[in-house]
């Protein structure tokens, strides 16, 4: 494959990005809405034509003996401090990669477009499109990453943009501090992966993925054995790494800033906040999954760190109002899932289908939960509230919403034959083959989901009917917005079918998949119709049974309602203790000793270029003569020195 | 006598080529043709300029070894030819203003025969021709200073050039009259870096070396020997400002290092490494600290150019990967300090106001202007991303790569400077966008060589940055020989 393709994959966002950056104040809302949903068509195609060449070209350059390869279409030096500090810039073509770009351009795609319909009256309207290109770009450059320090400047400009469109509404306050929230909390994560990388490539005298994972047991090698407290520092750095990792997916106890994201347009929070970046740091894990599977204990932190988070934010998601927090916590709860799955796969089970598993639900999640985002994001639109309490009975109004958003419901709960049902399969298997503790606990989880997913599903589409309705008929939304939601749907209905795991496997070689009906399909299939069951019995029509179990476990209630205190332990640990404890010291420092060095230097500089005013006489004699001693007295000082 | 060695001197016929049809258009061209000069130039040198970016060096020592076309050598010149297809640019405008353009003519010929002049410094590797070559580089820039003949501070800068120069030549001179005596007769760099050696009656040498850097720190305006600087650039036409500032100190610099490099490279550590440490913590230090209480503009930058100069002569210090820095950041101050020049120029041109102050609250009324200044600005004080940052840490990371403590000392003075110079570049960032009151300069069109300029140099300070070819280039360049 030659390098157009690729190069103009990654140049066509930016351009985007500059001109209507730069040019949209000066054109008209609809021109800049019409070339951005074309210019990302254009990048669709080109990326599709890119990944199906890949997957189907059978070209050897691509899969060898059966072997899918990993090829770096280009790889130049950018930046070159030292011997060992060199950065890359670079496009890999794997199967991850192949399909994230799959993944990302069309969700993408369906963000655009979509959000011609639903921004159509905000202001800003062509600074909003510049912003989408530019997450765009970033998303993709961070997923073709050669080496680790690309994809770390790629991983702070999705934070960036990500922040950017969190504050799109910059005049609610709400907007700026969850855009501030998401960003701090992000780049706090991203400082342990910087170190992490620091550490690993002090070691190692490369950044490249490939050098990195293609002959994990030289890195091991190359650190000679180095232990820092108890850990060897491979560890260390593996567990730094993915310290990033758990900030952009939002892991316990980093999750705080998602719930708040949803301030962002709801098309945005479709496309960064369900949908692609957060699911990077999965990306990162399955990236580097050899190293980690070098050192196993950072395997199992990823495993516990994922199956607290995963049951937390399920638990959390049950007790909400507004369905767009309901849907950020059901993203962190199936994001976890995907890092359990990751953290479970060993080649010697089942020939590592964790990890196949994860990536399945990566890519069948990013169809569904967009396809759930952009229904809530429909559902916003007509009642103007996020809260279901102004919905209820919403079916009859708006049917295209209500289908499409029944079929995200069954594929995220997991219900034959839509596509999360044969994802959630394969994790749950490669779960119970690992620990049966795993699996049930994720199981639970499973069915938790179901329950939160479909308590909401009945709340706004069942339930009773908002007596709003009568003053402002909510109606189903328009084409721009429907059209996304019918693809999305479809994709979710069949995208099960895919035989994944002859695409990406961890080794690369093709996996054959098999369902375990008796083990593992059909149980939770029955927790899941269960679960869906005491929602219908609970929710579907109004009646007292929620009220009473509210009352009955009140703390209890309260507590998952409000997250179980989490930003405010953050608050305190942040106000209390560091900036009233620690942050004075620093600050006094700073004022008396920094500053003072400073305005030493400063005052020092004013004097001196005072006193030497005279020097500069605008006399040429004088001028002479100062050099002509300048080049004596070199010469006289060195002959001394000399002597 | 062989004339195909001449071949190997085809940067040098390519601008002299350019220099004679110029000339002859200029004397044998009626009142309506002359119009047509400045493009004319300006197509002709971009044309060259692009000749000698392509063309590949042919690596030879012609001459008897007098003069040598090596890739370093060729990859300078292309460089200085950058710089001066921008100023030709600038400058357009002024040389059709009404004072100005019955001599256009001679401008476009002096400035031709001085780069002229520079590339034989570039390439010279026998004194003789070395001297020839500044000679020829020093002299019609006098004639260029004075180019504003009506206006009384042109003569006083012209005059004050000249008798600088008129005694730095001599200086130059007799240093290398001991230089002579040391190489056993002979003023091949070859000759003399075999013969000189270090000990007895060393302090002759000392005395040698010492007129030598301050004949060469001259053109450079390294302190102390940087006096006559600010009056010149203050008096000198905006374009000779321009061009004084970053060409004549490019090619100065690349011909320091090569003398210093082939010629005294045996005596380095025990005679000129401290002699120029010395000198460059003094250039770097005094031109910020004069610069910091300038209210002129071009004086203002004629003492930000003596401090940029010192550290672009900190590559002396680091060999092969120095010189490379070298190139590099002569190569992005160009393009920074041209987009200062541009703008000023644009500014004088229509209003002919050069103050600091004149610039305050530009931004409401040449908002495109303040951009590019903002950007220039930052640029040279070395903030990221743009091109003035990678060049400074390019530089200082190839001096501390030579692992010496004393270096390491002499980088950490060269960035306490850059905070201090960050402070009177800022000054200037300040009038334009943060000063309250009404903007002193009416909104203006600039003229189209201004605007194709500043463009080029704006793009430079953008990308030459972040695109890592520049950098490589030159890299590749000085591997090639010099």
């Amino acid at each position: 494959m030659g390098i157009t393709l690729p190069i103009l994959i990654l140049a066509l966002p930016f351009a985007m990005f500059l001109i209507l950056g730069l040019g949209g104040v000066k054109m008209s809302r609809k021109l800049a809405g019409v070339l951005g949903i074309l210019a990302n068509g254009c990048l669709l195609v080109m990326s599709y034509i890119v990944a199906f060449t890949y997957f189907f070209s059978g070209d050897s350059e691509f899969i060898l003996d059966g072997v899918r390869q990993q090829v770096q279409l280009y790889d130049v030096t950018w930046l070159a401090f030292t011997e060992r500090l060199v950065v890359n810039i670079g496009f890999i073509l794997d199967p991850i990669s192949a399909m994230m770009l799959i993944v990302i351009t069309t969700i993408s795609f369906m963000v655009h477009l979509y959000s011609w319909g639903y921004m159509e009256h905000e202001p800003g309207f062509q600074r909003y499109y510049a912003f989408l290109a530019l997450f765009t770009f970033s998303m993709l450059g961070l997923v073709v990453a050669t080496n680790i320090f690309q994809m770390y400047i790629f991983w702070e400009l999705v934070g960036v943009s990500s922040y950017l469109l969190i504050g799109f509404f910059y005049k609610l306050p709400s907007a700026v501090s969850a855009s501030k929230k998401a960003f701090i909390v992000t780049r706090f994560a991203d400082l342990g992966m910087l170190i992490g990388i620091l550490v690993l490539s002090y070691y190692t005298p490369t950044f490249n993925f490939l050098e990195l994972t293609h002959n994990p047991g030289a890195v091991m090698a190359s650190t000679g054995g180095a232990t820092f407290m108890g850990a060897s520092v491979l560890t260390w750095a593996m567990v730094l790494i993915f310290t990033g990792g758990m900030g952009k997916s939002a892991m316990m106890p980093l999750h705080i800033w998602l719930p708040d994201a949803m301030e962002g347009p709801t098309p945005v929070s479709a496309l960064i906040h369900a949908a692609t970046m957060v699911v990077a740091g999965v990306y990162l894990v399955a990236r580097m999954f050899p190293l980690y599977l070098e050192v196993e204990a950072s395997l199992l932190f990823i495993t516990c760190v994922g199956a607290i988070t995963a049951f937390y934010a399920a638990v959390v998601a049950c007790c909400q109002i507004d369905i767009k927090r309901i849907l950020a916590f059901s993203t962190i709860s199936q994001i976890a899932f995907m890092m359990v799955s990751l953290g479970v796969a060993r080649p010697e089970l089942h020939d590592g289908m964790g990890y196949m598993a994860s990536m399945f639900h990566l890519f069948t999640h990013a169809m569904f939960k967009a396809l759930l985002f952009l229904g809530a994001g429909a559902l916003i639109h007509a009642v103007h509230s996020n809260n279901y309490t102004s919905m209820g009975g919403l079916r009859k109004y708006m049917p295209i919403t209500h289908w499409t958003f029944l079929i995200g419901c069954l594929a995220i709960a997991g219900i034959w034959p839509f596509s999360g049902f044969f994802s959630k399969d394969e994790m749950l298997a490669a779960m119970y083959a690992n620990n049966a503790l795993w699996g049930v606990w994720m199981t639970m989880v499973a069915g938790l989901t179901a329950f939160y997913m479909f308590r909401m599903y009945f709340l706004v589409f069942w339930w009773e009917e908002n007596p709003h309705y009568k003053e402002h008929k909510p109606h189903d939304a328009p084409w721009q917005m429907s059209v996304p939601l019918i693809i999305l749907a479809a994709v979710s209905c069949v995208a099960g079918f895919i035989p994944f795991g002859e695409f990406v496997t961890w080794n690369r070689l093709p996996y054959h998949i098999h369902i375990d009906w008796v083990g593992v399909a059909i149980p939770s299939l029955v927790i899941a119709a269960c679960a869906i069951a005491l929602a219908a019995w609970l929710y579907m029509k109004k009646n007292t049974k929620p009220a009473a179990m509210k009352n009955a476990f009140p703390v209890l209630w309260q507590a998952a309602n409000r997250r179980f205190y989490w930003d405010e332990i953050y608050m305190f640990v942040t106000h209390k203790i560091i900036f009233n404890g620690i942050c004075r010291g620093i600050a006094w420092f700073d004022r008396h000793v920094i500053d003072g060095t400073m305005d030493g230097l400063a005052s020092m500089t004013q004097f001196f270029s005072l006193k030497i005013r005279g020097m500069q006489s605008g006399s040429v004699q004088t001028y002479v003569i100062w050099y002509f001693i300048g080049a004596v007295l070199l010469a006289a000082i060195t002959w001394i020195c000399l002597l | 006598m062989d004339y195909s060695q001449f071949g190997a001197m085809l940067p040098e016929l390519i601008i002299l080529g350019i220099f004679l049809v110029v000339f002859l258009f200029d004397t044998f061209s009626g009142e309506r043709a002359k119009k047509a000069l400045t493009p004319l130039t300006v197509i002709l040198f971009g044309l060259g300029t692009v000749a000698i970016w392509l063309i590949p060096s042919c690596d030879m020592e012609v001459f008897g070894g007098m003069y040598v076309d090596s890739p370093a050598c060729k990859a300078i010149k292309a460089i200085l030819n950058i710089g001066v297809f921008i100023v030709f640019l600038q400058s357009a405008k002024w040389a059709e203003s009404d004072e100005v353009a019955i001599r256009k003519g001679e401008f476009y010929e002096l400035i031709l025969v001085t780069l002229f002049g520079m590339y034989l410094m570039v390439s010279a590797r026998h004194f003789l021709l070395f001297v020839i070559g500044l000679e020829s580089a020093s002299l019609p820039l006098a004639a260029l200073v004075a180019f504003n003949k009506k206006h009384y501070e042109s003569h006083e800068a012209a005059v004050k050039y000249i008798l600088t120069a008129v005694f730095s030549s001599a200086v130059l001179l007799m240093g290398l009259s001991f230089v002579y005596a040391f190489s056993g007769g002979s003023l091949y760099f070859y000759d003399i870096s075999r013969n000189i050696v270090s000990g007895e009656g060393s302090g002759l040498l000392a005395i040698a070396l010492a007129f030598v850097i301050a004949g060469i720190g001259f053109k450079l305006s390294l302190v102390p020997f940087h006096l006559w600087t600010a009056d010149v650039y203050q008096g000198a036409p905006t374009a000779i400002t321009s061009y004084l500032s970053v060409i004549s100190k490019g090619s100065a610099a690349f011909a320091f290092f090569v003398i210093f490099a082939q010629a005294f490279g045996t005596v380095y550590s025990d005679m000129w490494e401290w002699m120029m440490y010395a000198v460059i913590i003094a250039t770097i230090t005094v031109g910020n600290l004069f610069a910091i209480r300038q209210k002129n503009m071009k004086r203002f930058m004629a003492f930000s150019s003596i401090s940029q100069a010192g550290y672009i002569m900190l590559g002396i210090f680091a060999g092969g990967i120095g010189l490379a820095s070298m190139m590099y950041y002569i190569l992005v101050y160009i393009v920074s300090n041209l987009a200062v020049f541009a703008v000023i120029s644009a500014v004088e041109n229509k209003t002919g106001k050069v103050g600091m102050d004149d610039y305050d609250g530009l931004h409401k009324t040449n908002p495109w202007l303040s951009f590019a200044m903002t950007l220039a600005m930052f640029s040279l004080a070395g903030i990221p991303p743009f091109a003035g940052f990678f060049s400074k840490i390019l530089i200082f990371t190839s001096v501390t790569s030579t692992g010496s403590m004393a270096l390491y000392m002499l980088v950490l003075i060269a960035l306490i400077n850059t905070i201090i110079s960050l402070y009177y570049y800022l000054l200037v960032v300040k009038a334009i966008w943060i000063k309250p009151g009404e903007a002193k300069v009416e909104a203006f069109r600039s003229a189209a060589g201004e605007r194709a300029a500043l463009w080029i140099c704006v793009a430079g300070i953008v990308f030459f940055g972040i695109v890592p070819y520049l950098y490589e280039y030159c890299v590749k360049a000085v591997e090639g020989g010099l």
